[in-house]
């Protein structure tokens, strides 16, 4: 039981690097991005096309997989998604999936519908046992990257100039105009960055989730929970709703196969219905 | 009591509900492609019922502002209905029908409650997450539903006991377009009927539409509830015409699809879904020719372009089919953010 | 004799900052009663209180007898109390024609007919001419409200709370943001109100308060501080201190 805790864990945290991006941009820009799969896509595919066909050891393509995606962003943001900052819900919603709509179709016709297999260095392969668990290294190695990740984000939230700039944006862009604070360029550099981690993530779980062109849409679900379920007003509130949906989705897959698929969505739907602000929001 | 003022204020209002030259043209030319374009008649049976789920859509969207990302969730449920009614029970297909719209119309209100708490984001989120559920139970329950294979073996006795279908499409689509007939004028009058005013004025400002009495809730349970068993029906089309129902109904895409189909034609003055069906077929049709697999990316272009580019300005010209061009002058049919009040 | 509105022990809390203070207040039948207070005196909490906006923390609201605590702001309406808003909340896409006939409709019951054209019932159009006259809108009636000029938007604002025939009319700041050349219009569209209406005005300007009012009450940090007729609350040295420094005439 403790390995499926464990392994739970690792979902978890693999998820809410993923999703954190989406729950800052939700939370700072009220953009509804549901095109933020594509990212974490686009990390997964720079590091399966990085080994399987330039060779580059595994470790060294994870900071390609956040560049490469942050650097997309980044563009993307600056190019095209300021325009649609001040439109409707709807027309964020049409936008964003129609870039989604790209992205996947451009990924199937370059590089085929196929799952794309990574071949994990041999050091982080196999099981180990302490304290009497299964303990899976590529699994402890996720939970240690993306804890790091984790302070690291906390960190820069609350130490960092950039951070505080960004608290100050998210809780009311308008003053914070007002107090000089560049908020487009709190916007782009916090789009980038949340792209980035996705792409991490994306590349990350490659292992874990699959990769294939259809990921962005299989998993916009997920990410979207988080986000709803954590909230968007705090790092905190997304990180524990991961953490929850992770476990509550591994034990429901293993202790009621068939229903395993329900436990996420059920949840989703309890939390929505009872606390629709989020679970962890602090009530605006 | 001047006489003029009167009778310029009753005419005011009823202008709306009589029908324009445009609208009778579109329905004469409709019924004439029966008897005129024999070879297309698959391709337009297609038409009607993604029509009649676009109309289904504009009911919930257009009028009352909520945005739904599932819709295909009442489309679905039809089609599994009417296949498994035809297939378990009867082949009569109105018979079918009605199945298909107390199923859908039963899970609308049930998940209305769901749906109408929160704000946009949380209602994308429920609508999203209900047909993911269902296209999950509809995978799981593959003894009933045929699962992946889909279900197979939905035979039809004849319409009304003498329509025989036949291979070419004619009696489907003569059926489609006549039920697509009928729910449209049914949905016409509600919409320039006093509830449907309410429901404009509940999109606008539902703060004030409840000061004015209106009872808001009940009246978005209502018509989701409508919406609902429309896009039954329409599933329910699906299913008997084509006589197969693949998970694809409850597929995400579903309901992109009808989403961007609602948009092209214009949220909000009902014939929207009609005209954005039409465009979306051919478009398909088309572009399938150029690049059959990856006509995915093609929509997805359309719906970047067309949001960059201003949707009202596209429709304006197919508005003009129906609605007073001055009354709509830039009228966005979108939830109107409510001005917050002011502590004095 | 029963009040048109009246409020026992009212109370509203939010954590720790008590915006309604213990708020035992009566609007007798047809009168005309005036709010006045200093910006965050809570008047605007106390209106939202009344109308089934927010629920109260304590205490009970009671129109024409009956107990309507519990009721929803739409089961209120139907009660007979209306309300205005002092930033104007109306249906920009719609005529002040349909704001009214809507009002007018629902009132009689037509809300679900979803089978006949609007327009085509001949009491409804009857009223709606009515009440257009009354609040000088005939000339804009088929305009879109987004176009209208503000003192029309205003006059409308009050017309779509009438058009629910209430039988106790709560006023937030009607003249507020109404231009000079407006004002007038407003006014006189308020004075001549009927008066088996009961009225509740809540209003920074004077002039308007001592035209129209023939009761003030004050309210002060959510309590209310003192109650009278016109010449006795204008003439009280604690109101005048209480406004201190505040400008009267906006």
């Amino acid at each position: 039981m403790l390995t499926i805790l464990f392994d739970g864990i690792a979902y978890g945290m693999l998820l809410f690097v993923l999703a954190c991006g989406l729950a800052v941009t939700l939370g700072l820009m009220n953009f509804v991005n549901l095109a933020h799969g594509a990212f974490a896509m686009a990390g997964g595919y720079v590091t399966a096309v990085s080994m399987n066909r330039y060779g580059v050891p595994f470790l060294a393509t994870l900071p390609l997989a956040f560049a490469v995606p942050a650097l997309l962003g980044l563009a993307l943001e600056r190019t095209l998604y300021v325009w649609v900052y001040s439109r409707s819900h709807l027309d964020q919603v049409l936008f964003s999936i129609g870039l989604v709509f790209m992205a996947v179709a451009a990924v199937d016709y370059f590089m085929g519908s196929q799952q794309q297999l990574i071949q994990l260095p041999s050091w982080l392969q196999g099981r180990v046992e302490i304290l009497g668990i299964q303990v899976g290294l590529y699994r402890s190695f996720i939970i240690v990257v993306c804890g790091v990740l984790v302070l690291g984000l906390q960190l820069i939230l609350t130490r960092s100039r950039f951070g505080s700039r960004l608290r100050a944006a998210v809780d009311d862009p308008r003053v914070a105009r007002g107090l000089g604070i560049n908020v487009s360029a709190v916007f782009a550099a916090t789009f980038a960055v949340g792209s980035g981690l996705a792409g991490l993530g994306g590349a990350l779980g490659a292992e874990i989730l699959g990769l294939d062109p259809t990921f962005p849409l299989k998993f916009m679900i997920y990410f979207l929970i988080v986000v709803t379920v954590g909230g968007t007003t705090s790092i905190t509130g997304p990180f524990l709703a991961s953490l929850l949906l992770g476990i509550a989705d591994v034990a429901g897959k293993y202790y009621v196969p068939s229903f395993g698929g329900f436990v996420i969505y059920t949840l989703m739907i309890v939390v929505l219905v009872l606390r629709p602000q989020g679970l962890f929001a602090r009530a605006r | 009591m001047a006489p003029p003022a009167l009778e310029t204020v009753a005419a005011a209002l009823t202008r709306k509900g009589r029908w324009k030259i445009g609208e009778i043209v579109f329905w004469l030319v409709a019924f004439a492609s029966l008897f005129f374009l024999p070879e297309r008649h698959l391709l337009l049976n297609e038409i009607a019922i993604i029509g009649l789920f676009a109309v289904s859509l504009d009911l919930i969207l257009g009028y009352a502002g909520i945005v739904s990302l599932g819709h295909a969730a009442f489309f679905g449920v039809g089609a599994y209905v009417a296949g498994l009614t035809a297939k378990h029970l009867t082949g009569e297909p109105l018979a079918g029908l009605l199945a298909a719209a107390a199923a859908a119309t039963l899970l609308g209100f049930v998940t209305s409650f769901l749906v109408l708490r929160g704000a946009d984001l949380t209602r994308l989120m429920v609508t999203l997450g209900v047909a993911l559920v269902l296209g999950e139970i509809a995978n799981q329950a593959s003894w009933l539903t045929g699962g992946a294979d889909g279900l197979q073996g939905i035979a039809l006795d004849p319409i009304l006991g003498t329509f025989e279908f036949d291979i070419f499409g004619t009696t489907a689509y003569a059926y489609s377009l006549t039920v697509l007939f009928v729910l449209f004028i049914l949905a016409r009058l509600i919409v320039v009927s006093p509830f449907g005013l309410s429901l404009r004025s509940i999109r606008d400002n539902s703060l004030r539409a409840r000061a004015i009495g209106i009872p808001v809730h009940r009246r978005l349970i209502a018509i989701y509830m409508i919406a609902a068993a429309y896009a039954g029906v329409a599933g329910a089309l699906l299913a008997q015409t084509t006589q197969f129902v693949s998970l694809d109904v409850l597929a995400f895409h579903r309901s992109a699809d009808v989403l961007l189909v609602l948009v092209i034609g214009g949220v909000g003055y009902l014939y929207g879904g009609l005209v954005g069906a039409v465009v979306f077929k051919l478009l398909q049709d088309f572009l399938s020719g150029l690049t059959p697999q990856y006509w995915q990316f093609w929509i997805g272009l359309v719906l970047v372009v067309l949001v960059l580019a201003g949707r009202e300005r596209l429709t304006e010209g197919a508005r003009g089919l129906w609605t007073r061009p001055r009354a709509r002058q830039g009228g966005s049919p979108e939830p109107v953010p409510t001005t917050p009040m002011r502590e004095t | 004799m029963v009040a048109a509105l009246e409020t026992i022990g009212l109370q509203k809390r939010f954590g720790g900052l008590t915006a309604t203070d213990n708020v035992s207040f009566r609007l007798e039948m047809g009168a005309r009663h005036a709010l006045i207070g200093p910006n965050g005196a809570g008047k605007t909490t106390f209106i939202n209180l009344l109308t089934g906006i927010l629920p109260p923390s304590a205490g009970r609201i009671l129109l024409e007898g009956a107990d309507i605590t519990r009721l929803s702001p739409e089961a209120r309406v139907r009660r007979g109390l209306a309300r205005t808003f002092q930033i104007n909340q109306l249906f920009p896409a719609m005529t002040p024609l349909e704001t009214l006939g809507l009002a007018v409709s629902e009132r009689l019951g037509g809300g679900w007919d979803w089978w006949r054209v609007i327009g085509t019932k001949r009491e409804i159009v009857d009223e709606i001419v009515e009440i257009a006259r009354r609040f000088r809108l005939l000339d804009v009636l088929d305009e879109r409200t987004a176009n209208l000029a503000y003192g029309k938007q205003r006059l409308l604002e009050i017309a779509a709370a009438f058009a629910c025939r209430p039988r106790v009319l709560l006023l937030d700041e009607p003249a507020a943001g109404v231009p000079e050349a407006e004002r007038h219009e407003l006014l006189e569209t308020v004075a001549t109100l009927p008066r088996d209406v009961s009225v509740l005005l809540i209003e920074h300007d004077m002039d308007l308060v001592f035209s129209f009012a023939d009761r003030i009450s004050v309210l002060v940090n959510g309590a209310l501080f003192t109650e009278g007729s016109v010449q006795e609350v204008s003439t009280d040295p604690r109101v005048q201190a209480v406004y201190l420094g505040e400008s009267v005439d906006e």
